[in-house]
């Protein structure tokens, strides 16, 4: 190979091997990204049963009922719609009714939201900012003292 | 006091200015005296700043509540140690540590820059003078953290107690020598671009103020990921949190920068390319700044979100980045290239490093950003987590790892590829014999875990063959070998030890990740729960007393082999004054692996759930980075590397045996 070549050569190797984790950074951000929804957007949204989705809100007053060992149940809400969550697992400690919350999981088929995460990060007002953006669009949201 | 500080603060930044304009004066008018400006005042500057930030954490000390910055993040009844420590847990007051960092480095180019050339060191001063300048701008008109409450209220509003943890004290002080130690990078590399000259010169100083910001960003990450870890009760190391990002991004670019200054210095080759590094490294430390500070993303840490501040640090991140780059668009041509070498050599293999550090850089960066851009563009909000990121950061990092141990073994200019090969046999060997215990002994079906552990022992026996190689193992007697090792150059050892620490955190992660046991379990006192063969007992529940919380401390016993092997406690903890709960952690180390036990509710029947992990050689995690950073510390005490030490020869004292 004359030197032109080598280069050559190395240039399109180097180009392949971006190209390849372009291809497949692309690839991961429409595979492996979650959507965010509210209760409300789920009522014209249409999410199939399995596919991951983050679902926030805060959590309806009176709801929480705590079943055998780590299960939980509990309705997240913004106040126009709720949407009933189970989940298997130690809640967040600043999990509490009516404040906000952020969950992951799927629907499954019955409807049932089924959580495997549930975050109760916050900043200092003790709520997510999806959650807070979400219900100040809504016009529920309520400043806090 | 607090207006001493106050003032010094204001006149500090009004130094920056002149610290800023009249040496670049000098350097381009030729004019000694306008340059000599530079050194005291970077030196006074830093004592200004230095001065305010004593005043603010005189004001914490003494719990001064009409400084409205002390009301909002302190309480009387608050330890002494967090007090202090609260001066930078808080929006005002980091930035004040960033400001203080950010000058304490330009103080330390002006008083040990002695040998620098005269017109380089004033414009890399200068060049600190502007982000100097900036940020004191940035503090001052948005986030002043000596504003004062009038009428001064009798108690504040109490940190927030997840941060009130010894790890907070020291994390964010290291994070951010890490990231502002890049921006000397930064500044010779805009002063290389200003003189439209650069030489191996020019690396040899820019390689050890650029270790040094990593070693200290190597230990902040580590840090943060360990407090994570113990405090937050979620028992994980890494969540691909944007915050984290903002300062893994800093660290792969800058571990980039290390590799290619490496060539510039013994081959004055990517001269450009390692200009054009250090001004993407210090970039991506600025915007970890802005995506921290702002608060436009979502994360466990986004505390300020005002967003005057984040359109300010916006400014200022593209006044800095988009004036860098189009400087290097317009000097870059200017520089001239170095020396050629083969695409199989040292050089060959310091690229491929700089190719996929990059690459992975990117990603990394795409992934943080990719929601901000979405939710501009159609108003979705997504989140980018975890699964993004082990499908296009692990692909890149797995072939990177392979590759290491090659790198050392290649010769400068023109490498023999398979004599590298042909002496790494043995690291080969070992991993092979490594990936076949773990599928054979502990788990069959769990290909891809045996594969990484064969992988980290790939890397550790390769740094440890590149050693055992350069002190000619197998060439010469035992003594002599020994003579040989402590002979070579520290930074030989330092960067083989640095390699052996990357193995090292590969095991940790992999082994944690891949064969930890988790059990959630309800029990009540007396109870049992069996994790990984072993038994753990709940003893106890009694409430304590903690100076500004209260908690229920759980015991519990572990229990091996019938044998009591110690006692763990765990405890679900409220902060009075903010009405807040945290989990603390009952962790028991046993070896290198750890037992972790997370409180969880109450149950109606009078229980308490409880989360156990036991989570085998997780310390290797942060093991590997201690074992980097002493790399990186053996490196930059190479008498080659530090500043202004001339060339001594060493006078053999001995006659040497001819080998």
């Amino acid at each position: 190979m004359t030197r032109k070549q080598k280069r050559l050569s190395v240039i399109l190797g180097a180009l392949a091997f971006l190209g390849m984790a372009t291809g497949l950074t692309f690839y991961a951000l429409g595979q492996r990204t979650s959507f965010f929804y509210m209760p409300e957007d789920l009522q014209t949204a249409a999410v199939p049963a399995g596919q991951r989705i983050r679902l926030g809100g805060l959590v309806e007053a009176g709801t929480v009922l705590r079943g055998q060992g780590t299960d939980v149940a509990f309705s997240v809400t913004d106040g126009t719609d709720s949407v009933k969550v189970v989940y298997a697992g130690i809640l967040p400690d600043l999990f509490r009714e009516e404040q906000g919350v952020v969950t992951e999981g799927a629907f499954r088929e019955d409807g049932t939201f089924v959580a495997d995460s549930v975050l109760a990060k916050h900043d200092e007002n003790y709520m997510p900012k999806e959650v807070a953006e979400g219900l100040k669009a809504k016009g529920v949201w309520q400043e806090e003292q | 006091m607090v207006e001493l500080g106050h003032f010094a603060l204001v006149l500090a930044f009004a130094l920056t200015l002149v610290q800023s304009i009249i040496p670049i004066i000098g350097s381009q008018r030729n004019d000694a005296r306008l340059m000599a400006v530079a050194s005291p005042v970077a030196v006074a500057v830093f004592a200004l700043i230095a001065m305010a930030f004593i005043a603010l954490t005189w004001a914490y000390v003494v719990s001064d509540f009409s400084v409205r910055n002390v009301y909002e993040n302190s309480h009387s009844m608050k330890p002494m140690l967090y007090k202090i420590t609260g001066t930078w847990g808080n929006h005002e007051g980091s930035m004040l540590l960033w400001v203080l960092i950010l000058t304490l480095f330009s103080a330390l180019v002006a008083v040990f820059g002695r040998n620098l050339p005269a017109t380089l060191k004033t414009n890399v001063l200068a060049v600190q003078g502007w982000v100097g300048a900036a940020f004191l701008l940035f503090i001052l008109a948005t986030s002043n953290p000596f504003a004062r409450l009038v009428p001064a209220p009798f108690e504040g509003q109490d940190l927030n107690p997840i941060l009130q943890d010894i790890g907070l004290a020291i994390h964010p002080p290291m994070l951010y020598l890490g990231y502002v130690g890049f921006s000397v990078s930064f500044s010779f590399a805009v002063a290389a671009l200003i003189e439209g000259r650069i030489d191996a010169a020019w690396a040899r100083w820019v390689r050890p103020w650029t270790l040094g910001a990593w070693i200290f960003l190597t230990g902040g990450i580590a840090m943060g990921s360990y407090w994570a870890y113990y405090e937050l009760g979620w028992g994980g190391f890494w969540f691909w949190d944007p915050v984290e990002n903002a300062s893994f991004m800093p660290w792969l670019a800058g571990t980039a920068l290390l590799h290619s200054a490496l060539v510039m210095e013994k081959r004055s080759a990517l001269k450009i390319w390692t200009v054009l590094l250090a001004i993407i490294t210090f970039s991506l430390s600025l915007l970890g700044t802005f995506l921290v500070r702002s608060g436009v993303l979502t994360s466990v840490h986004a505390f300020a979100t005002d967003p005057t501040r984040g359109v300010f640090i916006l400014i200022i991140l593209s006044l800095f980045v988009g004036g860098s780059f189009a400087l290097f668009a317009f000097r870059a041509p200017s520089l001239t290239a170095g020396g050629v070498f083969q695409p199989i050599s040292r050089e060959g293999s310091l690229v491929l490093n700089n190719l996929f550090l990059t690459t992975a850089t990117a990603t990394v960066l795409i992934g943080t950003l990719y929601p901000l851009l979405i939710e501009a563009v159609s108003g979705d909000k997504i989140s980018v987590g975890a699964p993004f990121f082990n499908l296009t950061f692990g692909p890149l990092m797995i072939p990177l790892l392979a590759l290491v141990p090659f790198g050392p073994l290649l010769a400068w200019k023109r490498g023999d590829l398979y004599a590298a090969a042909q002496r790494l046999s043995w690291a080969l060997g070992g991993a092979i014999l490594a990936t076949l215990v773990v599928m054979i002994f502990v788990d069959r079906t769990m290909l891809f875990a045996a594969l990484g552990i064969g992988l980290a022992v790939w890397l550790f026996l390769g740094a440890l063959t590149d050693i055992a190689l350069r002190s000619g193992f197998g060439n010469t007697s035992f003594a002599n070998m020994r003579r040989r090792f402590f002979g070579l150059p520290r930074s030989a050892h330092g960067g083989a030890l640095a390699h052996l620490g990357l193995g090292v955190a590969l095991l940790g992660i992999v082994a944690t990740t891949a064969f930890q046991s988790e059990h959630i379990v309800a029990l009540k006192p007396g109870e049992s729960a069996d994790i990984a063969g072993r038994t753990l007992r709940f003893e106890r529940l009694t409430p304590f007393q903690g100076p500004n919380y209260t908690e229920d401390q759980a015991r519990f016993t572990l229990i091996s082999g019938n044998r009591e092997v110690g006692s763990v406690m765990s405890a679900k903890r409220l902060y009075t004054a903010r009405q807040m709960p945290t989990t603390e952690a009952g962790i028991m180390t046993r070896g290198f692996s750890q037992l972790y036990v997370a409180l969880g509710d109450p149950t109606p029947d009078g229980g308490i759930v409880v989360r156990i992990w036991w989570k085998p050689m997780v310390t290797m995690i942060w093991l590997g980075p201690l074992l980097m950073m002493i790399g990186g510390i053996l490196s930059i005490s190479d008498r080659r590397l530090r500043i202004g030490a001339p060339a001594r020869r060493k006078v053999p004292t001995t006659l040497q045996p001819a080998e």
